[in-house]
Protein backbone atom coordinates (compact mmCIF):
# COMPACT_ATOMS: atom_id res chain seq x y z
CA UNK A 1 0.00 0.00 0.00
CA UNK A 2 1.13 3.56 -0.61
CA UNK A 3 1.94 5.45 2.52
CA UNK A 4 0.33 8.66 3.69
CA UNK A 5 2.78 11.56 3.34
CA UNK A 6 4.03 13.50 6.35
CA UNK A 7 3.67 17.22 7.02
CA UNK A 8 5.41 19.63 9.37
CA UNK A 9 4.45 19.54 13.03
CA UNK A 10 3.97 23.32 12.69
CA UNK A 11 4.34 25.92 15.46
CA UNK A 12 1.32 25.11 17.61
CA UNK A 13 1.90 21.56 18.86
CA UNK A 14 2.94 22.19 22.47
CA UNK A 15 -0.52 22.26 24.03
CA UNK A 16 -1.29 18.92 22.38
CA UNK A 17 1.92 16.93 22.49
CA UNK A 18 3.76 18.13 25.61
CA UNK A 19 2.56 16.68 28.91
CA UNK A 20 3.82 16.48 32.51
CA UNK A 21 6.65 13.99 32.77
CA UNK A 22 7.02 13.61 29.00
CA UNK A 23 10.82 13.79 29.13
CA UNK A 24 11.28 11.89 32.41
CA UNK A 25 11.51 8.20 31.51
CA UNK A 26 12.70 7.91 35.09
CA UNK A 27 12.32 10.66 37.72
CA UNK A 28 14.93 13.40 37.42
CA UNK A 29 17.73 12.81 39.91
CA UNK A 30 16.65 9.28 40.82
CA UNK A 31 19.25 6.60 41.56
CA UNK A 32 20.85 5.26 38.39
CA UNK A 33 19.40 7.99 36.19
CA UNK A 34 21.28 9.95 33.57
CA UNK A 35 20.40 13.16 31.75
CA UNK A 36 20.57 13.09 27.95
CA UNK A 37 20.39 16.63 26.59
CA UNK A 38 21.44 19.01 23.86
CA UNK A 39 20.47 21.91 21.63
CA UNK A 40 18.76 21.98 18.25
CA UNK A 41 20.18 24.44 15.69
CA UNK A 42 19.22 25.61 12.23
CA UNK A 43 21.55 26.15 9.26
CA UNK A 44 22.53 29.62 10.49
CA UNK A 45 23.48 28.26 13.90
CA UNK A 46 20.41 29.74 15.57
CA UNK A 47 18.49 27.82 18.21
CA UNK A 48 15.30 26.07 17.08
CA UNK A 49 12.77 26.87 19.84
CA UNK A 50 9.92 24.91 18.26
CA UNK A 51 11.38 21.45 17.74
CA UNK A 52 10.31 18.22 19.38
CA UNK A 53 12.60 15.25 20.03
CA UNK A 54 11.41 11.72 20.80
CA UNK A 55 13.59 8.85 21.98
CA UNK A 56 13.05 5.09 22.12
CA UNK A 57 15.47 2.86 23.99
CA UNK A 58 16.19 -0.38 25.79
CA UNK A 59 16.32 -0.55 29.57
CA UNK A 60 19.65 -0.95 31.38
CA UNK A 61 19.62 -4.72 30.80
CA UNK A 62 19.11 -4.35 27.03
CA UNK A 63 15.39 -5.18 26.89
CA UNK A 64 13.18 -2.84 24.83
CA UNK A 65 10.05 -2.51 26.97
CA UNK A 66 6.62 -3.10 25.45
CA UNK A 67 4.53 -1.67 28.28
CA UNK A 68 2.11 1.26 28.40
CA UNK A 69 2.21 4.18 30.77
CA UNK A 70 4.34 6.77 28.96
CA UNK A 71 1.60 9.42 29.03
CA UNK A 72 0.79 9.00 32.74
CA UNK A 73 3.98 7.90 34.32
CA UNK A 74 3.00 7.91 37.98
CA UNK A 75 4.25 4.62 39.35
CA UNK A 76 4.50 3.07 35.91
CA UNK A 77 7.21 0.70 34.79
CA UNK A 78 10.03 1.94 32.58
CA UNK A 79 8.48 2.37 29.11
CA UNK A 80 11.59 3.20 27.09
CA UNK A 81 9.97 6.13 25.29
CA UNK A 82 9.93 9.87 25.89
CA UNK A 83 9.32 13.24 24.28
CA UNK A 84 10.95 16.64 24.83
CA UNK A 85 9.90 19.94 23.24
CA UNK A 86 12.77 22.42 22.89
CA UNK A 87 12.66 25.59 25.00
CA UNK A 88 13.37 29.15 23.83
CA UNK A 89 17.11 28.34 23.75
CA UNK A 90 16.55 25.25 21.59
CA UNK A 91 17.33 22.96 24.53
CA UNK A 92 15.89 19.47 24.94
CA UNK A 93 16.53 17.02 27.78
CA UNK A 94 15.55 13.59 29.04
CA UNK A 95 15.98 11.96 32.41
CA UNK A 96 16.50 8.28 31.67
CA UNK A 97 18.81 5.31 32.14
CA UNK A 98 21.72 4.32 29.92
CA UNK A 99 20.35 1.67 27.59
CA UNK A 100 21.84 -1.82 27.56
CA UNK A 101 21.86 -1.56 23.74
CA UNK A 102 24.33 0.89 22.22
CA UNK A 103 22.08 3.75 21.09
CA UNK A 104 18.96 5.81 21.67
CA UNK A 105 16.68 5.80 18.59
CA UNK A 106 15.67 9.41 17.88
CA UNK A 107 12.97 11.20 15.88
CA UNK A 108 13.16 14.95 15.18
CA UNK A 109 10.21 17.24 14.39
CA UNK A 110 10.14 21.04 14.00
CA UNK A 111 8.26 23.91 12.51
CA UNK A 112 9.87 24.47 9.12
CA UNK A 113 10.82 20.79 8.84
CA UNK A 114 8.35 19.26 6.40
CA UNK A 115 8.76 15.64 7.52
CA UNK A 116 10.26 13.86 10.52
CA UNK A 117 13.92 12.92 10.60
CA UNK A 118 15.45 9.87 12.23
CA UNK A 119 18.85 9.65 13.86
CA UNK A 120 20.62 7.75 16.66
CA UNK A 121 22.52 8.84 19.73
CA UNK A 122 25.19 6.29 20.67
CA UNK A 123 26.63 5.95 24.14
CA UNK A 124 30.24 7.08 24.48
CA UNK A 125 32.58 4.20 23.61
CA UNK A 126 29.95 2.19 21.74
CA UNK A 127 31.40 -0.24 19.23
CA UNK A 128 30.36 0.15 15.58
CA UNK A 129 28.74 3.56 16.15
CA UNK A 130 27.69 5.54 13.07
CA UNK A 131 30.28 8.32 12.65
CA UNK A 132 29.20 11.58 14.24
CA UNK A 133 26.35 10.11 16.27
CA UNK A 134 28.12 9.55 19.61
CA UNK A 135 27.08 11.52 22.70
CA UNK A 136 29.74 13.34 24.72
CA UNK A 137 30.10 12.65 28.44
CA UNK A 138 30.12 15.96 30.30
CA UNK A 139 32.07 16.55 33.51
CA UNK A 140 28.89 16.24 35.60
CA UNK A 141 28.01 12.90 34.00
CA UNK A 142 25.30 14.13 31.64
CA UNK A 143 25.22 12.92 28.04
CA UNK A 144 25.32 15.73 25.48
CA UNK A 145 24.20 15.54 21.86
CA UNK A 146 23.41 18.61 19.75
CA UNK A 147 21.27 18.35 16.63
CA UNK A 148 22.09 20.53 13.61
CA UNK A 149 19.32 20.48 11.02
CA UNK A 150 21.67 22.02 8.45
CA UNK A 151 25.11 23.59 8.09
CA UNK A 152 28.75 22.58 8.50
CA UNK A 153 27.96 20.45 11.55
CA UNK A 154 24.80 18.96 10.05
CA UNK A 155 23.70 15.87 11.96
CA UNK A 156 23.73 12.53 10.16
CA UNK A 157 20.08 11.62 9.59
CA UNK A 158 19.03 8.09 8.75
CA UNK A 159 16.74 6.17 6.46
CA UNK A 160 15.67 2.57 6.74
CA UNK A 161 14.82 -0.04 4.08
CA UNK A 162 11.10 0.67 4.38
CA UNK A 163 11.02 4.41 5.08
CA UNK B 1 6.67 34.31 21.15
CA UNK B 2 9.78 34.90 19.08
CA UNK B 3 8.99 32.53 16.31
CA UNK B 4 5.35 31.57 16.15
CA UNK B 5 5.37 32.19 12.41
CA UNK B 6 2.82 34.95 12.65
CA UNK B 7 4.46 37.84 14.39
CA UNK B 8 8.15 37.72 13.82
CA UNK B 9 10.50 40.42 12.60
CA UNK B 10 11.92 37.86 10.21
CA UNK B 11 8.47 37.31 8.85
CA UNK B 12 8.04 41.04 8.36
CA UNK B 13 10.11 40.96 5.15
CA UNK B 14 8.07 38.11 3.81
CA UNK B 15 4.75 39.89 3.74
CA UNK B 16 5.77 41.81 0.63
CA UNK B 17 5.98 38.56 -1.37
CA UNK B 18 2.73 37.92 -3.20
CA UNK B 19 0.75 34.71 -3.50
CA UNK B 20 1.40 34.94 -7.23
CA UNK B 21 5.16 34.79 -6.68
CA UNK B 22 4.84 31.90 -4.24
CA UNK B 23 2.55 30.00 -6.64
CA UNK B 24 5.07 30.55 -9.45
CA UNK B 25 7.86 29.12 -7.29
CA UNK B 26 5.69 26.10 -6.46
CA UNK B 27 4.81 25.51 -10.14
CA UNK B 28 8.48 25.59 -11.19
CA UNK B 29 9.44 22.98 -8.58
CA UNK B 30 6.45 20.80 -9.39
CA UNK B 31 7.35 20.79 -13.10
CA UNK B 32 10.25 18.51 -12.09
CA UNK B 33 9.62 14.91 -11.14
CA UNK B 34 6.70 14.76 -8.70
CA UNK B 35 7.46 13.21 -5.30
CA UNK B 36 5.10 11.46 -2.95
CA UNK B 37 6.91 12.52 0.21
CA UNK B 38 7.14 16.22 1.05
CA UNK B 39 10.33 17.86 -0.25
CA UNK B 40 12.33 18.89 2.81
CA UNK B 41 14.05 21.55 0.71
CA UNK B 42 11.01 23.54 -0.41
CA UNK B 43 11.76 27.28 -0.56
CA UNK B 44 8.13 28.43 -1.09
CA UNK B 45 7.69 27.40 2.58
CA UNK B 46 10.11 30.02 3.86
CA UNK B 47 10.56 28.47 7.30
CA UNK B 48 12.10 25.39 5.66
CA UNK B 49 15.10 27.31 4.23
CA UNK B 50 17.42 26.82 7.20
CA UNK B 51 15.71 23.76 8.64
CA UNK B 52 16.24 21.02 6.05
CA UNK B 53 19.29 18.76 5.87
CA UNK B 54 21.41 19.14 2.74
CA UNK B 55 23.25 15.80 2.97
CA UNK B 56 21.79 12.51 1.82
CA UNK B 57 20.10 10.49 4.51
CA UNK B 58 22.38 7.63 5.57
CA UNK B 59 20.99 4.18 4.97
CA UNK B 60 20.99 1.79 7.94
CA UNK B 61 19.22 -1.41 8.87
CA UNK B 62 16.95 -0.92 11.88
CA UNK B 63 18.15 -2.51 15.11
CA UNK B 64 17.09 -2.86 18.70
CA UNK B 65 14.77 -0.10 19.84
CA UNK B 66 14.06 0.89 16.24
CA UNK B 67 12.16 -2.35 15.70
CA UNK B 68 9.59 -1.72 18.41
CA UNK B 69 7.27 1.29 18.69
CA UNK B 70 6.27 2.54 22.12
CA UNK B 71 3.18 0.86 23.54
CA UNK B 72 0.19 2.81 24.90
CA UNK B 73 -2.82 1.50 26.74
CA UNK B 74 -5.97 2.43 28.60
CA UNK B 75 -3.90 3.82 31.46
CA UNK B 76 -2.59 6.41 29.01
CA UNK B 77 -5.78 7.57 27.29
CA UNK B 78 -9.31 8.03 28.60
CA UNK B 79 -12.17 7.46 26.11
CA UNK B 80 -13.45 11.00 26.77
CA UNK B 81 -10.31 12.44 25.17
CA UNK B 82 -11.64 11.46 21.73
CA UNK B 83 -14.50 13.97 22.02
CA UNK B 84 -13.22 17.54 21.63
CA UNK B 85 -16.71 18.98 22.07
CA UNK B 86 -17.19 18.06 25.73
CA UNK B 87 -13.90 18.98 27.34
CA UNK B 88 -14.62 22.39 28.80
CA UNK B 89 -18.06 22.25 30.38
CA UNK B 90 -19.91 23.78 27.44
CA UNK B 91 -20.54 23.49 23.72
CA UNK B 92 -17.82 24.86 21.45
CA UNK B 93 -19.03 27.04 18.58
CA UNK B 94 -18.80 25.74 15.03
CA UNK B 95 -19.73 22.95 12.67
CA UNK B 96 -19.77 19.68 14.65
CA UNK B 97 -17.94 16.87 12.84
CA UNK B 98 -16.77 13.31 13.29
CA UNK B 99 -13.50 12.24 11.69
CA UNK B 100 -12.93 8.51 11.56
CA UNK B 101 -10.85 6.02 9.65
CA UNK B 102 -8.32 3.26 9.89
CA UNK B 103 -4.61 3.22 10.60
CA UNK B 104 -2.89 0.58 8.46
CA UNK B 105 0.72 -0.36 7.96
CA UNK B 106 2.40 -0.50 4.56
CA UNK B 107 1.35 -4.12 4.15
CA UNK B 108 -2.30 -3.31 4.77
CA UNK B 109 -2.47 -4.67 8.29
CA UNK B 110 -4.42 -2.70 10.90
CA UNK B 111 -2.35 -0.93 13.54
CA UNK B 112 -4.09 -2.13 16.69
CA UNK B 113 -4.44 -0.41 20.05
CA UNK B 114 -2.05 2.35 19.15
CA UNK B 115 -2.03 6.04 20.10
CA UNK B 116 -3.48 8.72 17.80
CA UNK B 117 -3.03 12.36 18.87
CA UNK B 118 -4.68 15.34 17.15
CA UNK B 119 -4.64 19.12 17.47
CA UNK B 120 -6.38 21.84 15.53
CA UNK B 121 -7.56 25.45 15.43
CA UNK B 122 -11.08 26.35 16.54
CA UNK B 123 -13.92 27.27 14.17
CA UNK B 124 -12.53 30.82 13.88
CA UNK B 125 -9.07 29.59 12.92
CA UNK B 126 -7.36 30.24 16.27
CA UNK B 127 -5.26 27.80 18.30
CA UNK B 128 -5.29 27.57 22.07
CA UNK B 129 -1.56 28.31 22.06
CA UNK B 130 0.31 31.33 23.38
CA UNK B 131 2.18 31.66 20.12
CA UNK B 132 -1.04 32.19 18.18
CA UNK B 133 -1.93 35.87 18.45
CA UNK B 134 -4.01 36.28 15.33
CA UNK B 135 -7.05 38.45 16.03
CA UNK B 136 -9.74 35.78 15.95
CA UNK B 137 -11.69 34.73 19.05
CA UNK B 138 -10.62 31.95 21.36
CA UNK B 139 -13.41 29.57 22.28
CA UNK B 140 -13.52 28.99 26.05
CA UNK B 141 -15.15 25.61 25.41
CA UNK B 142 -12.57 24.29 22.96
CA UNK B 143 -8.96 23.22 23.42
CA UNK B 144 -8.56 21.60 20.00
CA UNK B 145 -6.63 18.69 21.51
CA UNK B 146 -7.64 15.01 21.38
CA UNK B 147 -6.26 11.50 21.81
CA UNK B 148 -7.52 8.01 21.28
CA UNK B 149 -6.36 4.44 20.85
CA UNK B 150 -7.15 2.54 17.66
CA UNK B 151 -9.35 -0.52 18.13
CA UNK B 152 -8.53 -4.11 17.18
CA UNK B 153 -9.21 -3.37 13.50
CA UNK B 154 -7.17 -0.17 13.46
CA UNK B 155 -10.17 2.20 13.61
CA UNK B 156 -9.97 5.61 15.26
CA UNK B 157 -12.77 8.17 15.71
CA UNK B 158 -12.84 11.77 16.96
CA UNK B 159 -15.78 14.10 17.50
CA UNK B 160 -14.81 17.73 17.02
CA UNK B 161 -15.56 21.10 15.42
CA UNK B 162 -14.50 21.86 11.87
CA UNK B 163 -11.36 24.01 12.13
CA UNK B 164 -11.25 27.36 10.35
CA UNK B 165 -8.54 28.43 7.90
CA UNK B 166 -6.12 30.98 9.30
CA UNK B 167 -3.62 33.58 8.11
CA UNK B 168 0.13 33.21 8.53
CA UNK B 169 3.14 35.23 7.49
CA UNK B 170 4.82 33.07 4.90
CA UNK B 171 3.92 35.74 2.33
CA UNK B 172 1.34 38.47 1.79
CA UNK B 173 -2.25 37.29 2.26
CA UNK B 174 -1.14 33.72 3.06
CA UNK B 175 -3.84 31.41 4.47
CA UNK B 176 -3.52 27.85 5.68
CA UNK B 177 -6.29 25.55 4.45
CA UNK B 178 -8.43 24.12 7.25
CA UNK B 179 -6.60 21.13 8.72
CA UNK B 180 -6.27 18.78 11.67
CA UNK B 181 -2.79 17.74 12.79
CA UNK B 182 -2.40 13.97 13.35
CA UNK B 183 0.39 12.19 15.23
CA UNK B 184 0.67 8.43 14.66
CA UNK B 185 2.70 5.43 15.72
CA UNK B 186 2.98 2.02 14.13
CA UNK B 187 4.44 -1.19 15.48
CA UNK B 188 8.05 -0.23 14.58
CA UNK B 189 9.67 2.96 15.83
CA UNK B 190 10.54 3.70 12.16
CA UNK B 191 6.85 4.03 11.25
CA UNK B 192 6.41 7.27 13.20
CA UNK B 193 4.33 9.83 11.31
CA UNK B 194 3.11 13.37 11.97
CA UNK B 195 0.94 14.84 9.23
CA UNK B 196 -2.09 17.03 8.53
CA UNK B 197 -5.56 16.06 7.34
CA UNK B 198 -7.32 18.44 4.96
CA UNK B 199 -10.99 18.81 3.97
CA UNK B 200 -12.44 18.11 0.51
CA UNK B 201 -13.03 21.05 -1.81
CA UNK B 202 -10.78 23.50 0.03
CA UNK B 203 -9.68 26.16 -2.49
CA UNK B 204 -6.73 27.13 -0.29
CA UNK B 205 -4.96 23.78 -0.77
CA UNK B 206 -3.62 24.71 -4.21
CA UNK B 207 -2.13 27.92 -2.78
CA UNK B 208 -0.55 26.42 0.33
CA UNK B 209 3.21 25.84 0.27
CA UNK B 210 3.06 23.32 3.11
CA UNK B 211 0.54 21.06 1.33
CA UNK B 212 2.17 21.66 -2.06
CA UNK B 213 5.55 20.47 -0.74
CA UNK B 214 4.06 17.08 -1.64
CA UNK B 215 4.61 17.60 -5.34
CA UNK B 216 2.70 14.54 -6.58
CA UNK B 217 -1.03 15.43 -6.64
CA UNK B 218 -2.02 11.78 -6.10
CA UNK B 219 0.07 11.69 -2.92
CA UNK B 220 -1.36 14.98 -1.68
CA UNK B 221 -4.87 13.61 -2.26
CA UNK B 222 -4.09 11.00 0.40
CA UNK B 223 -4.16 13.81 2.98
CA UNK B 224 -7.69 14.89 2.03
CA UNK B 225 -10.61 13.34 3.89
CA UNK B 226 -13.80 12.36 2.09
CA UNK B 227 -17.26 13.39 3.19
CA UNK B 228 -18.93 10.31 4.70
CA UNK B 229 -22.70 10.60 4.83
CA UNK B 230 -23.02 7.25 6.59
CA UNK B 231 -21.20 8.78 9.54
CA UNK B 232 -23.24 11.98 9.55
CA UNK B 233 -25.91 11.99 12.24
CA UNK B 234 -29.41 13.36 11.89
CA UNK B 235 -29.62 16.88 13.32
CA UNK B 236 -26.24 16.43 14.99
CA UNK B 237 -22.98 16.26 12.99
CA UNK B 238 -21.24 15.72 9.64
CA UNK B 239 -18.98 12.72 9.06
CA UNK B 240 -15.59 12.53 7.39
CA UNK B 241 -13.52 9.46 6.58
CA UNK B 242 -9.72 9.50 6.47
CA UNK B 243 -7.53 6.40 6.37
CA UNK B 244 -3.83 6.56 7.17
CA UNK B 245 -1.18 4.21 5.80
CA UNK B 246 2.15 4.08 7.61
CA UNK B 247 5.37 2.71 6.14
CA UNK B 248 5.96 -1.03 6.29
CA UNK B 249 7.07 -2.82 9.40
CA UNK B 250 10.62 -4.19 9.36
CA UNK B 251 9.97 -6.69 12.10
CA UNK B 252 7.86 -8.91 9.84
CA UNK B 253 9.49 -8.01 6.55
CA UNK B 254 11.51 -10.43 4.43
CA UNK B 255 13.87 -8.72 2.03
CA UNK B 256 13.05 -9.52 -1.59
CA UNK B 257 15.59 -12.10 -2.79
CA UNK B 258 16.96 -12.58 -6.29
CA UNK B 259 16.02 -16.21 -6.65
Amino acid sequence: MTETPGQTVGPFFHHALAYPGDSELVPFGSAGSVVLHGYVYDGAGNAVPDAMIEIRQADASGVVPAVGGSLRRGGAAFTGWGRSCTDAAGHYWFSTVEPGLPFFAVTVFARGLLDRLFTRIYLPGAANAVDGLVAAREADGRLRFDIHLQGPSETVFLKFPRT
Amino acid sequence: MVDGNRGTSLAFDRVTISQHEISDEIAKIQADSPKGAPLLDFPPYRSSLLRHPTKELQFVDPEGAELLAPVFGHSDVAPIEADLTIQRGGEPIGERIRVHGRVLDGDGRPVRRQLVEIWQANAAGRYTHQGDQHPAPLDPHFTGVGRCLTDDDGWYSFTSIKPGPYPWRNHHNAWRPAHIHFSLFGTDFTQRLITQMYFPGDQLLALDPIAQSITDPAALSRLIATYDHEQSEHEWLLGYRWDIVLTGSHATYLEPSDD
